[in-house]
């Protein structure tokens, strides 16, 4: 039995990570979760400087879900190279690294200083974060901008690289072949979708940003329609996630076409839970009397 | 930190709306007052931890005790716990009180308001183990009518100045105006409660020149520094975020009043 996947000639021991931005780099989990058992690391988004992100409540729970808007904050690409990559050496897992910025010419210079640094597997460029005014989104949800950004990131990146696309679009096929036909390695998706919580008591909106992104099981169903439809659209390798909770779920992902799936929210529910799925991957796996994984990817 | 199922050994009703309980949970092993826990409701529709803070520490058994309000979903579900009860667990959290801080102060003043007094009873009692003798606390609440939960217990360890937003106990007024009744002159200060008060003791703190040590709330969804949610404002830059801002659950809950822009 072979739990392994391969994406992009990147061989990850099996198709489990987490999604970027619910897991910090892994230090702040490290003590609850064996992060060598890991498929890969995704870590938060990083950019060329330090971003200070939005006001507080940054957070707000949902039904089955919730809505955030941290504005990824994050220490900039220095502190990140020093600090997390070099921690993420004393682990055998994949490392995938999560870029955002502000303009084309700051993707850039990340994505540059990042082809320096020998622990990195893949590079994860988000162009769909809803809770950024410049930059983020604006790149998701255009086919004409996510095709220059993504054509300025390949000329430019060392690893193979992941466009993760927004799930507020008309089209999420087109994107993916906008994507793809600018020169993308593989596709992660979905990001959040955008939402909004109203304190009706207090007549204030719940969340500072008034919007944030939506996640967690809530959205799983939008997720697998959305990884199916991008799946169906290209030839790269798509990465699914979207309110993962089970290994029933990842399974799912799996079967409506994700060459590996990513665990977000759930993660801050059960920090046991991207483990938990790697046993059920196996146990459903050997209960189907499935050999690798690539006999069920993509079925339907 | 552990993740694990705790066991609801002892439920108390305390007051209008607060609940307690003892959990059995190896997390009381590593636990300092201060520290918070992060609990699960078992509803699927409601999946975030709801964060609560450590009211006192039995090493010895392997139990700690929690003080809530009730204030939603989580809170409620966990106001009809059981004894037997397994809770879904995640803990300790955060820094805590570090009464290193003290460095020779001599008249300690100690306030909680409302919820805020919980996680001071375990702070006290610590104090009181050392031996020090100027342990002064300032508890706020409502209304006599609503009950003054764990006054009693301070009293125990600690004299007591009670303050009441109807004037049905003690002095009329918050915990400030207890502290200027009672005519003493705290060197430092320990506090917990809502942000109004938390102001008006960075801002007594600030005027008379002395420490004060605050704890702070606020919406967060893991709990041990990930999600980057729960964040204050900071007056430097903070070494983990190297932006001005620091989380709540990882460098706090407690900040020296003065690192803090609230």
């Amino acid at each position: 039995m072979n739990t392994a996947v391969e994406i992009c000639g990147i061989n990850f021991k099996n198709p489990v990570m987490n999604a970027s931005g619910t897991f910090g780099s892994g230090m702040e989990y490290c003590g609850l979760v064996d992060l060598n058992r890991l498929g890969a690391v995704v870590t938060k988004g990083v950019a060329k400087v330090p971003w200070e992100g939005n006001p507080t409540p940054r957070v707000a729970e949902t039904a089955s879900g919730m809505l955030n808007a941290i504005g990824l904050q994050n220490p900039g690409i220095d502190v990140f190279i020093e600090r997390d990559l070099e921690f993420l050496k004393n682990y055998d897992t994949n490392v995938i690294v999560n870029v955002c910025g502000h303009s084309v010419g700051e993707y850039v210079e990340v994505v540059q200083r990042l082809a320096e640094c020998d622990n990195v597997s893949m590079l994860e460029i988000n162009v769909s974060c809803p809770n950024v005014h410049e930059g983020g989104i604006a790149f998701g949800t255009d086919p004409g901008a996510l095709e220059e950004i993504t054509k300025a990131v390949k000329k430019a990146a060392k690893q193979p690289v992941i466009m993760k696309l927004s799930p507020n679009v008309t089209s999420i096929a087109e994107m993916a072949k906008a994507a793809e036909a600018a020169g993308a390695d593989a596709l992660s998706l979905i990001n959040t979708i955008t939402g909004m919580k109203i304190d009706i008591y207090k007549r204030r909106f719940l969340l500072a940003n008034r919007t944030g992104g939506l996640s967690g099981p809530a959205i799983r169903p939008v997720a697998v329609r959305m990884v199916y439809e991008a799946a169906h659209a290209v030839k790269i390798p798509v990465i699914g996630m979207g309110g993962i909770a089970s290994a029933e779920d990842a399974i799912e992902f799996m079967m409506a076409g994700a060459s590996a799936v990513a665990v977000g929210m759930m993660n801050f529910h059960n920090p046991g839970i991207m483990t938990e799925i790697i046993d059920g991957i196996e146990r459903f796996m050997q209960e189907q009397g499935i050999d690798d994984l690539a006999e069920i990817t993509g079925i339907l | 930190m552990i993740s694990e199922k705790a066991v609801v050994e002892n439920k108390e009703h305390l007051a209008e709306g607060i609940y307690g309980a003892w959990l059995k949970t190896s997390a009381a092993r590593e636990a300092h007052p201060g520290q918070f826990v992060m609990l699960n409701t078992k509803s699927e529709a409601h999946l975030l931890g709801r964060p609560i803070s450590i009211c006192d520490i039995d090493r010895d058994k392997e139990r700690l005790r929690l003080v809530w309000r009730v204030a939603g979903y989580g809170t409620d579900e966990f106001s009809r716990l059981e004894e037997g009860d397994r809770i879904e667990l995640l803990g300790p959290l955060g820094n805590g009180f570090d009464i290193d801080s003290l460095s020779g102060a001599e008249n300690i003043a100690v306030m909680g308001g409302g919820i805020g007094a919980p996680p001071l009873l375990g702070l006290v009692r610590q104090l009181h183990g050392t031996g020090l003798k100027n342990i002064d606390v300032y508890l706020g609440y409502r209304s006599a009518s609503a009950g003054l939960f764990l006054a009693d217990e301070f009293k125990e360890l600690a004299a007591v100045h009670i303050a009441t937003d109807d004037g049905t106990a003690g002095t009329h007024g918050t915990v400030l105006d207890a502290l200027d009744s009672s005519g003493k002159a705290p060197d430092i200060i320990y506090a917990c409660g809502p942000m109004p008060m938390l102001k008006g003791v960075k801002q007594y703190a600030e005027e008379n020149l002395i420490p004060a040590y605050i704890s702070l709330e606020e919406r967060m969804a893991c709990g041990v520094g990930a999600c980057l949610g729960c964040v204050v404002k900071t007056r430097f830059k903070d070494a983990h975020s190297r932006v001005e801002n620091a989380r709540i659950c990882t460098e706090g809950p407690v900040f020296a009043a003065k690192d803090v822009d609230i």
